[in-house]
């Protein structure tokens, strides 16, 4: 094998475990060990009613900077956030791990997530394709940013209170 | 067309201080609520500025039925029930747009966007047929209120004036928020299902009582003093405006603090370009009134809630199925207040809102509890004793008193009693 196909091999390799243990966080709601893969201009979105929206325009599901991603992680913690207590169980498969883009200490990566959710509601199933911007720090990687599309997001959804 | 059996009788489903579980869980009554109220009083259905120009669409609901609000070429405001007059087809499938005409994808029927048929691909197999009696459905009355557009199916009936009542006097508020006068809905719509009957939604709008208690995760991280506009000690009032109008009256505490911007959280250091051109166009002194006093809290029965900074628009879908489309409010020429608005809201309602998650989860669970069988009434005695009216004869009670939600059960049995 070449010098090339092996590092390659190597780094989808790193980022694919970094988006495992990313979903494993959110599955079992280790919600302060998520927050730290964050970089500390990290912004999270889940855009409504399409793709491609502006999100500085237009109403989307989440629009987070760094600091409202703490806010969430805050509000989980009172206990008193009583749509996950009790907590979503959880379990997501993240699948098609592609690397988009390499430049410098950042990588482009898109991947695709199925979650089933079962709540007092029901069991429900969220569709996603992802697309993250990760960044090599002194620590390791960490997320810059992560778009969440859900597929059905131009339709009317239940509340989805996780961490998607 | 559902012919519902009259088996329900109303003054005992709903007392004074009660009203009977069966309400949110009954088939029956659901189809009967969409004939008394949904299909015959006015319900909100958008904004005018969501159809700005000529041959703007937007696709609507009233209730579950789905309606094409369009602007024709006139400029005239259009409610068109998107079905069509052949076979039964959807005509319009996109969510907005711009179109003069809706060609049916079903055999081609083309309608004007005032709903007029247009022609029909092989005309000659149609001699004889009246046109004129083939176009689209309309909604039969069209309302405009502050850009805010109404439809009622019913062809006659109080008019949207009439109807609004009090509340008109909310909107008149609303849109001095802007410096031009004027709501903008341009931010689209975050759209959060319930599994609830639409009333527990209408009820919680101007319920006082639950903030303190469902948003404590919220209040106890974020200091944004919306948790103490709803204490025990609040001197906001919570009013019945007659015809299902609800209100929190929000301004005797945002006069008594007597802060400029301080109903949206911040001061008026941090949105000098809003502030600037609110004293311009309104003048130092009624300038300063509105911005102390803010935007309304208010209810609009039976599906528009005008919550300070967003409008929710309530979609009863079935009897346990609810629908709440919601966005940010914009008010023209106030860019840098806009912004904000919009980065508020997104935080705080839809699906993932830091509040409404909260309250769509109380939603569900009130569905489910009044399936239990004992005690089958919901109590809404809070504040009986001590509601009084206020200058204009309107009865109003505490900030947590459920002044409101008897006046919501009040008028909706009146609805429900009518032939
Ligand atoms: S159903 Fe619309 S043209 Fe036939
Ligand atoms: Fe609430």
């Amino acid at each position: 094998m070449s010098e090339t196909i092996t590092s390659e091999l190597a780094l989808v390799n790193e980022i694919s475990q970094f988006l495992f243990l990313e979903a494993r966080l959110q599955d079992t709601h280790e919600y302060d060990e998520w927050e730290a893969l964050w970089t500390s201009d990290g912004v999270y979105w889940v855009p409504a009613n399409g793709d491609d929206i502006d999100p500085e325009t237009q109403m989307s599901i989440i629009y987070d900077n760094r600091s409202r991603i703490s806010l969430r992680i805050k509000q989980f913690h009172t206990g008193k956030r009583h749509t996950q207590s009790p907590r979503s169980r959880l379990g997501r498969v993240l699948s098609n791990v592609e690397i988009i883009e390499t430049s410098g200490n950042e990588i482009r990566v898109a991947a695709n997530a199925m979650v089933f959710e079962s709540n007092l509601r029901a069991e429900t199933v969220w569709c996603t394709r992802n697309e993250y911007l990760l960044r090599r720090e002194a620590v390791g990687l960490r997320m810059a940013r992560k778009k969440v599309v859900l597929v059905n997001n131009d339709k009317a959804l239940y509340t989805l209170s996780f961490l998607i | 067309m559902t012919t519902a059996i009259s088996a329900h009788d109303w003054s005992n489903l709903i007392q004074t201080d009660r009203v009977h579980g069966s309400l949110y869980t009954d088939e029956q009554v659901f189809q009967q609520e969409l004939e008394k109220i949904w299909y015959r009083t006015w319900v909100y259905v958008g904004h005018v500025s969501e159809v700005p120009n000529a041959n703007d669409f937007a696709l609507k609901s009233i209730g579950p039925q789905s309606v094409i609000m369009t602007r024709d070429r006139d400029g005239q405001i259009n409610l068109l029930l998107n079905r069509c007059p052949h076979r039964g087809n959807q005509v319009c499938l996109e969510h907005r747009g711009n179109r003069g005409s809706f060609t049916c994808p079903y055999h081609g029927w083309t309608f004007a966007n005032n709903g007029n048929l247009r022609g029909f691909p092989f005309a000659a197999g149609y001699e004889g047929a009246d046109r004129s009696q083939l176009g689209m459905s309309k909604v039969a009355r069209v309302g405009i209120y502050q850009g805010f557009v109404f439809g009622s199916m019913a062809e006659e009936g109080s008019s949207l004036e009439e109807h609004l009542g009090a509340a008109r006097a909310a909107l008149d508020a609303l849109v001095m928020t802007s410096p031009e006068g004027e709501v903008e809905i341009t931010a689209g719509f975050l759209q959060h299902k319930a599994k609830s009957n639409w009333k527990f939604l209408v009820e919680n709008e101007t319920d006082g009582y639950h903030p303190q208690f469902v948003h404590a995760s919220i209040f106890d991280v974020a200091s944004s003093g919306i948790g103490d506009l709803y204490s025990a000690d609040s001197t906001a009032v919570a009013r019945d405006m007659g015809d299902g109008h609800t209100e929190i009256d929000l301004r005797p505490e945002f006069r008594r603090i007597g802060k400029p911007m301080g109903w949206f959280g911040t001061t008026e250091e941090r949105v000098p370009e809003y502030v600037a051109k609110m004293r311009a166009a309104y003048g130092e002194e009624k300038a300063n009134q509105i911005m102390i006093d803010g935007t309304p809290h208010i209810m609009i029965f039976p599906n528009l809630f005008i919550a300070e900074i967003q409008i929710f628009v309530i979609q009863a879908v079935a009897v346990d199925e609810t629908v709440q489309h919601v966005t940010a409010l914009q008010f023209k020429g106030a860019p840098d207040l806009n912004r904000r608005l919009r980065q508020q809201t997104m935080g705080s309602v839809g699906p993932a809102g830091f509040l409404l998650a909260d309250d769509s989860e109380m939603y569900e669970r009130t569905q489910r509890g009044v399936n239990t069988r004992s005690p089958e009434w919901n109590y809404l005695g809070r504040g009986l004793a001590r509601e009084r009216r206020d200058a204009d004869g309107f009865l109003i009670g505490d900030a947590t008193d459920e002044v409101t939600t008897r006046g919501i059960w009040a008028h909706y049995r009146s609805l429900m009693e009518a032939q």
